[in-house]
């Protein structure tokens, strides 16, 4: 007689009257396969825990996404945001589809060059560009946009240097509504420094003023917000050509829309409460046309939307160590990865999903990482089936920051696959190992013997 | 070990403790463990059940039957 499938004895308390505010169970059926790969055969082939990205989530956000603006507003260009997820193999699926790069840093500017982005297409954003990579980012046509007055005056001399006109851009912060506001990047609207920047770029006669950006602030829940950015810098750029007679060539509107995840506290799910990409493009769009200009003068569109665009393509994979009981009688369950590759943790409240059959029996529970810190919790509160160990699960919706902001913190960073469209597992980046971490150490020679 | 005399179970893994007014839903292996310790099974024989009947290793069952019975105990259902 084949024995019936163990699940772990519990009882759970009945309560009448008022719902739990964080809700029932979510969980109905058990996530097997992701693109119609099992689970369990990539687990066992490439190891828990395990990144996978689908890359056919991918083109189907950036093409839904692409398509909600390009049916609104004829000259729209998106530009793939390093920082979000700058595993080549992710960048290249979105440049394939026809997106520019927008790096932060010279080491993302090099990547994108890495990645066969043409100078031209890549945007290179952030407080720090060293000489060099100001030089190089010149050298390329890169559009370079200025943080900060200090930047300026350096492009100013580096373009006399070099005798080249850089295409450059500002970045602008201002008051759209929300809180807390992005003052600290590039310059200020609202107190005249951003016009004063504009000023300067075109008295100095050195560099070209191509654009004007803003990112106005991540995980934006406020279409208006958007709306009230593009009038300001619709102000600036209509300022510029009718006093300055410089004709600006595009918007930058920055990132920020956000995914479907459900930020850590709040009542509903993500999904119920975003506003659609629909709903943010024809704010944007709108807002666009109301500037003033003729139809053969309408900026370029730019967009640098990340977290919205990779997000729910990316999945982690991960296996359960322990359960116990914790001192006020609740249940916590130990999986095998934590925040040191799953950081967003710290601001989503993931959903995850056993990865095999299980019963309607649930329990209040607390899912802490391996690590051996304190901090180190995925889930404070969830309401789960019975996990034993050895239990697989899927955390969803893992595609933006993880693979980025991730440490090599007490365990190793794993594996990251790819599930191309035929639904093919590629590695796309191995896990760490010993050798790797210690590449870069150096020991000095009177530390090599110790006598225990 | 005994539940208390006046606890109220059934087949399908319901509780009640009339004393407090409490009830509790057990799932299935739940169930059956509390069937056998009202019919007055020894630890030993209600462990055997288990383990010819579900799919468990002996060290999984006893980690899991010591939490089972100190969710009893914490939900005042057992004899002390």
């Amino acid at each position: 007689m084949q024995k019936l499938r163990y699940e772990s004895p519990v009882i759970q308390k009945m309560n009448a009257g008022l719902m739990n505010k964080y809700g029932t169970r979510t969980e109905y059926e058990p996530v097997k396969q992701i693109d119609g790969v099992s689970v369990r055969s990539m687990i066992e082939q490439y190891g828990s825990p395990l990144f996978v990205i689908s890359e056919r989530t991918i083109r189907r956000t950036y093409q839904h996404t692409v398509r909600a603006f390009k049916t609104r507003y004829p000259k729209v260009q998106f530009a793939w945001s390093y920082k979000t997820n700058y595993i080549n193999a992710v960048c290249k699926v979105f440049h394939q589809e026809g997106s520019w790069a927008e790096v932060v840093s010279g080491f993302e500017y090099k990547k994108a060059l890495g990645n066969n982005v043409p100078g031209n297409k890549i945007i290179f954003n952030g407080p720090e560009k060293t000489t060099e990579e100001l030089t190089l980012a010149i050298q390329n046509d890169s559009l370079i946009h200025i943080d900060h007055f200090e930047e300026l005056y350096q492009l100013i001399e580096l373009s006399e240097k070099l005798n080249t006109k850089s295409r450059v851009a500002i970045r602008v912060n201002m008051d759209t509504g929300i809180y807390p506001m992005w003052d600290r990047f590039g310059f200020n609207y609202e107190n005249g420094q951003a016009w004063n920047a504009i000023n300067k770029i075109v008295a100095s006669g050195k560099l070209q003023l191509t654009g004007l950006h803003c990112h106005i602030g991540t995980f934006m829940l406020s279409t208006e917000a958007y709306r009230i950015a593009v009038q300001k810098l619709g102000d600036l750029a209509w300022n510029a050509k009718t006093q300055l007679n410089t004709a600006i060539q595009y918007l930058d509107l920055g990132g920020g829309l956000p995914s479907s995840n459900t930020l850590r506290g709040a009542y509903l799910p993500g999904a119920d409460t975003i506003p659609s990409v629909d709903e943010f493009a024809e704010a944007i769009t709108d807002a666009l046309y109301k500037i003033g200009f003729n139809a053969n003068e309408l900026p370029l569109l730019i967009l640098e939307s990340g977290r919205a665009l990779i997000d729910d393509a990316g999945y982690l994979l991960g296996t359960v160590l322990a359960n116990k009981r914790l001192s006020d009688g609740r249940r916590a369950t130990i999986l095998d990865f934590g925040v040191n590759i799953l950081f967003t943790s710290f601001w989503y409240e993931h959903k995850i999903s056993p990865a095999q059959d299980f019963t309607h029996h649930t329990e209040d529970m607390v899912l802490y990482g391996p690590l051996c810190m304190n901090i180190d919790v995925v889930r404070q509160s969830v309401n789960l089936p019975l996990l034993n160990r050895g239990d697989q699960v899927v955390v969803h919706k893992v595609g933006a920051y993880n693979m980025t902001q991730w440490m090599q913190f007490i365990q190793m960073r794993p594996n990251v696959i790819l599930i191309d469209e035929k639904g093919e597992t590629h590695l796309i980046r191995e896990s760490e190992d010993l050798a790797y971490i210690e590449l870069k150490e150096k020991m000095p020679a009177h530390l090599q013997q110790i006598n225990l | 070990m005994q539940l208390k005399k006046n606890i109220a179970t059934s087949e399908s893994g319901f509780i009640f403790n009339p004393t407090t007014g409490d009830s509790y839903s057990a799932n299935p292996i739940a169930a059956d463990i509390l069937l056998k310790i009202k019919e007055g099974n020894s630890d030993e024989t209600i462990k055997n059940f288990i383990k010819e009947t579900y799919d468990v290793t002996a060290s999984q069952l006893e980690k899991d039957w010591d939490d089972f019975i100190n969710q009893l105990r914490s939900a005042n259902l057992l004899e002390i």
